[in-house]
């Protein structure tokens, strides 16, 4: 395998791994508009954290924030794997953002709230799972 | 007729068949067939700049669509409490637990479940508002226990059983307070009786009260006005009748509304 098909199938697994992150963000954030995240009989395991005041960041649900940069990555995940090397170049600090930004609220989580929520968590092994695909990227120079 | 085929190779990328028929009107007739591989690869070769342009555009679309039915489902479908069944204006005391000025132009009505944390913070709230609007508010309490909290229904229970004797509203704060001890107890009803005795309840009789059918009825008509009302989580309010929407459910969201009932209500007092 030539490192050209290796580096497409790397990032078209990128992308299908952000599609997961996705979906998770999106479903965290209806649950945000729809006020469950502030009651119970909605995600009775979750309230704690998703309705706490860290689950928001200048009045927007830190979900949506997540939606947003997972379709980020997804889409520059597959600008890259159709050979767009600026797209390559551009995932590197969006996902070191969504990575810092992963260990903050897992801090949050786990040392100030003293709860988890397992969508957070999932979202979190995910972040870390495409943080680990674009590290094991070759880079341009490699041929 | 005379069929004639001839097959020419030209070039590299294509492979041409002829086909000629002549007939007694002598017609000739050229078809030329490329091989559909080719065509195929030369088609996708130049769609192949758009074509991952097309792949974000569907998931972006997929995405926005399945949030907007995800919202639509999702969103509570409240109604408002009819006039027949309002409580705004109303003081039985005997089967509402009204805290507050029994008269006040403004009825907060709380859905609420008393192992349900959102609740017992709103429970803190409601203090605050009571403080603050003083004679112009009242808030009702409805049982709603969730089936998903293991303890829910024997605690409202229990705090109807404490009403039987004229303490509900102690119960209710004693229940909220302590709601992290007791929501993890096997032993939650031998933790309902402690309380009832640090409040000053007659042990005897409130252990009567909790197993008692009024008691359960009484929780149960509750739940049965919330499900009426399309009410599937907690804590769901209403105030003067009107469903507070979930992205109101905060201090700024309920003021506001407090407010705009109080404005609402005629200069006269009524």
């Amino acid at each position: 395998m030539t490192i050209a098909r290796f580096r497409t199938i790397l990032y078209a697994g990128t992308a299908i791994v952000a599609l997961a992150g996705l979906a998770d963000a999106t479903y965290l954030s209806v649950q945000a508009f729809t006020g469950e995240t502030l009651s119970c009989g909605g995600s009775p395991d979750c309230f704690r954290v998703l309705g706490s005041s860290f689950s928001k960041v200048g009045g927007i649900p830190v979900a949506l924030l997540g939606a947003v940069a997972y379709f980020s990555v997804f889409a520059l995940a597959t600008f890259a794997a159709f050979g767009y090397a600026r797209a390559r170049t551009l995932l590197i600090p969006i996902i070191g953002a969504m990575f810092l930004a992963t260990l903050w609220f897992l801090y949050v989580q786990a040392f100030v709230l003293h709860a988890y929520c397992r969508y957070c968590l999932f979202s979190a092994a995910i972040t870390f799972l495409l943080a680990g695909l674009v590290i094991a990227a070759p880079s341009s120079q490699q041929q | 007729m005379i069929a004639r085929i001839r097959v020419h190779l030209r070039d590299s990328r294509a492979v041409l068949l002829r086909l000629r028929v002549h007939s007694w009107l002598e017609p000739e007739l050229d078809l030329t067939i490329y091989s559909l591989r080719r065509s195929f690869s030369l088609f996708c070769h130049s769609m192949k700049r758009y074509l991952p342009f097309v792949i974000v555009a569907a998931a972006a679309l997929v995405a926005l669509g399945s949030g907007a039915m995800l919202y639509r489902a999702k969103r509570p479908q409240l109604q408002a409490i009819p006039a027949s069944n309002s409580v705004a204006g109303k003081s039985d005391s005997e089967s509402m637990h009204i805290r507050g000025n029994p008269d006040a132009p403004v009825t907060l009505e709380e859905f609420a479940d008393f192992q349900c944390p959102p609740c017992s913070s709103f429970a803190a709230f409601g203090e605050e508002l009571l403080k603050e609007y003083d004679s112009r508010l009242r808030i009702v309490f409805r049982n709603f226990p969730l089936s998903a909290h293991e303890h829910a229904r024997e605690a409202a229970i229990a705090a109807e059983a404490a009403g039987m004797q004229g303490h509900f509203w102690e119960m209710h704060d004693v229940l909220y307070r302590e709601q992290e001890v007791w929501s993890k107890a096997p032993n939650a009803r031998e933790l309902f009786e402690w309380y009832a005795g640090t409040i000053g309840l007659n042990l005897d009789q409130f252990r009567k009260d909790m197993d008692s059918e009024k008691a359960k009825e009484r929780v149960d008509s509750d739940h049965a006005r919330g499900d009426s009302l399309g009410i599937k989580v907690t804590p769901t309010l209403f105030i003067n009748d009107q469903p507070v929407e979930p992205q109101y459910k905060n201090p700024a969201g309920v003021r506001a509304a407090i407010n705009a009932a109080l404005e609402a209500k005629p200069k006269s007092g009524a």
